[in-house]
């Protein structure tokens, strides 16, 4: 017998009582009703050491310290209007040791969830594949307004689970050492967060 | 007919070599020890407290929680085939593992044909259970260990005493100790700043992620209808394994099934706020298979069984499969605070180590764990996926070896909590300061009298360490049912 089939079997058995249907009770909130969701993605991200910067015209002043920037290949143009440093597009794909010495990495993100703080990337429009965010050691990120949502569920039903999903929620952090939340370990020491409206 | 196939208990790190007072006994004696042990406890209890306060719904969600998993446990069989189903139409391979040796020598083999000598690790609480560190390391592969309290631990060649933080018994001093001891990239005049230990940890792995071809690690989610694997970390070690090798190996429970990549809604919500105690910790990864052109091109999942198809042949302990090892319970423990992680002998420690671990390897091989409890009912109370844990505990000291007159107040003790309105009664005196729990309440004020009793109350002084009832009040109680 397979390991497979035999562990199928064992479980099988385990449940020879027949244990009953369980109805899942979901009376949890699945809208958020709140009116202010920007200003609470905005707390939220800023309470866990996340830079937010409001409107388009922050990104060049943000972009002008930055020599070295990584993009995925299908960033938008308008973002990277005036950026005169050294620019690496994602094609071909970047080693890991490349990305290891740029300043930082621009995307976009997928959904943003105003309750936890959280950007989701989906390997979607403007983000790349995942290494592109993971290894800069800052990373700016660019959310529209209309790809903010209040709880998780609203954000997981916008997702498609098939694609490489990363959840960013703030900074690299650890809290290892007498459980407190100390940023800065092997992901993004920076993260940046530029706001911009829905048309831009 | 062919003959059933019976469930079967495991093995690897899950047993007590010594009864739980006798392994307690050093760590109560430490004074370091239980200074950091209470320090890190009374913090993460606070944060957790803080960020559950803020979530109106925080009952709701446990309900469902509780719900999924109940449901996962009835439907178990099935939804791991359609989970094979999946993950492997994405491109992954799924292989099935009895027990903790089966698992440890599929990933040797995996390893050593993807031509490594080295794997990187992310903290995974299945391949500690299974021993594979060791099994690599017979197999001549190195095993890296990448999260940071982790790598503190396998520096300090020491063991995990913790779900979440396994390096919870260190404090910073020690912590810098160590890694000027056995971090030879390590800064002559490395601080104790938790900052510049990150910072430390962060140099010193750098290279490795960069280069390694085959990483390991666990899952704490996978998702039957979609064939989804969901890691949770901080540090963005976990992101840096599963992204940048070729070969990705995930060692996988059998009871970490979700049935719907929708049901993350709920266990996203709880896990965060009651592990680190932060509304979403900072990084969460999910993989489906193989992504062409993104991340690792050879994807494995080894289910594991080793033991948990004994947990769900019992129908009072089959909830301690719910368990998304959060480590509240942990954090909430009188006894866990005293007696630290190490005493537990198994690599999950505290209530729901008291529970899992015996159920894992059969009462026979840990018959004292059942009774490393007050059965004060914090541990219920935190839990995310309301697992009962004392109900369960008294269910397994039944089981264990121990006198008749124990067996009797254990009798009544378990009776009391099979019926919700019945433990609810029970809570209810214990918080008034009176019945069999009333410990509840003397733990809360500090009160400590540990007392002989007369039978039957004997039988339970013995299983307890913490305060009791006055005895008029527990016989009392004990007479009226
Ligand atoms: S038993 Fe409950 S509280 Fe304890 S680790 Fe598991 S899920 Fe968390």
């Amino acid at each position: 017998m397979t390991a497979r089939d035999e562990i199928l079997a064992r479980l099988r058995t385990a449940l020879a009582d027949g244990p009953p249907p369980v109805p899942v009770p979901r009376r949890y909130r699945r809208v958020d009703d709140r009116s202010d969701l920007i200003d609470t993605l905005v707390d939220r991200l800023e309470d866990y050491r996340a830079v937010v910067h409001r409107g388009i015209d922050a990104l060049p002043r943000l972009l002008s310290a930055v020599d070295r920037l990584a993009v995925p290949t299908d960033v938008p143009a308008g973002w990277l209007a005036g950026y005169a440093g050294r620019l690496h597009r994602d094609a071909p794909a970047l080693s890991p040791a490349t990305l290891d010495e740029l300043d930082a990495v621009l995307t976009g993100c997928a959904v943003a969830v105003a309750d936890t703080g959280t950007i989701i990337l989906d390997a979607g429009p403007a983000q790349g594949r995942r290494a592109l965010t993971l290894v800069p050691d800052r990373h700016i990120c660019v959310v529209r307004t209309d790809q903010v949502v209040g709880l998780l569920p609203e954000a997981l039903a916008r997702l498609d689970p098939r694609a490489p999903l990363t959840w960013i929620s703030g900074p690299s952090a650890t809290s290892d050492i007498e459980l407190n939340r100390v940023e800065g370990v092997h992901g993004p020491r920076r993260l940046e967060i530029v706001l911009i409206s829905s048309g831009a | 007919m062919s003959h059933p196939v019976a469930p079967a208990t495991g093995g690897g790190r899950i047993r007590t070599p010594l009864p739980f007072p006798t392994a307690a006994r050093p760590a109560v004696a430490d004074q370091q020890l239980r200074a950091n042990l209470h320090r890190a406890t009374r913090t993460i209890r606070a944060k957790r407290a803080r960020v559950v306060d803020e979530v109106p719904d925080w009952e709701a969600l446990r309900d469902a929680g509780s719900a999924i998993k109940a449901d996962v446990q009835r439907r178990l069989p099935e939804l791991l085939e359609q989970f094979e189903a999946s993950a492997t139409a994405a491109g992954a391979t799924v292989h099935w593992a009895r027990d903790a040796a089966e698992a440890c020598r599929i990933v040797v083999a995996l390893t050593r044909a993807a031509g490594a000598d080295e794997v990187v690790k992310v903290k995974s609480m299945a391949t500690q259970e299974i021993e594979l560190n060791e099994a690599l390391e017979a197999a001549g592969i190195a095993a890296y260990e990448t999260d940071l309290a982790e790598l503190i631990v396998q520096l300090g060649e020491d063991t995990p005493s913790h779900i979440l933080v396994p390096a919870i018994h260190y404090n910073r001093a020690q912590i810098r100790e160590i890694f000027q001891r056995r971090m030879p990239d390590a800064p002559a005049d490395l601080s104790d700043e938790p900052a510049a230990l990150a910072e430390a940890a962060r140099v010193h792995l750098r290279r490795r992620f960069l280069s390694a071809r085959v990483a390991v690690s666990g899952a704490n989610f996978a998702v039957a209808d979609t064939g989804t694997l969901v890691v949770v970390e901080s540090e963005g070690n976990g992101r840096m394994c599963l992204t940048l090798p070729e070969t990705l190996i995930s060692v996988v429970g059998v009871e970490k099934l979700l049935p719907t990549f929708t049901d993350l809604e709920v266990f996203l919500q709880l896990l965060p706020r009651s592990s680190t105690g932060e509304r979403m910790n900072p990084y969460t990864s999910m993989w489906t298979g193989v992504t062409p052109g993104d991340g690792p091109q050879t994807v494995h999942v080894v289910l594991v069984d080793n033991g948990r198809s004994a947990v769900l042949a019992d129908p009072v302990g089959r909830p301690a499969l719910s368990c998304i090892r959060c480590s509240a319970c942990l954090n909430v423990c009188p006894v866990y605070e005293r007696a630290g992680g190490h005493a537990y002998g198994s690599v999950y420690p505290g209530p729901i180590g008291a529970i899992l671990s015996p159920q894992l390897t059969g009462v026979a091989d840990n018959a004292s764990l059942p009774y490393a409890s007050t059965l004060c009912g914090a541990c219920y109370d935190v839990c995310p996926v309301k697992i009962n844990i004392p109900e369960i505990l008294v269910h397994l000291r039944q089981q264990a070896p121990h006198p008749p007159a124990e067996r009797a107040t254990m009798g009544v003790l378990s009776w009391v909590m099979r019926s919700p309105r019945r433990w609810a009664a029970a809570l209810r005196l214990a918080r008034a300061g009176a019945g069999p729990l009333g410990a509840y309440r003397e733990r809360r004020t500090g009160a400590r009298t540990l007392r002989r009793l007369p039978w039957p109350a004997s039988a339970w002084t013995r299983s307890r360490d913490l305060p009791l009832p006055a005895p008029q009040t527990f016989r009392e109680w004990w007479e009226k049912q």
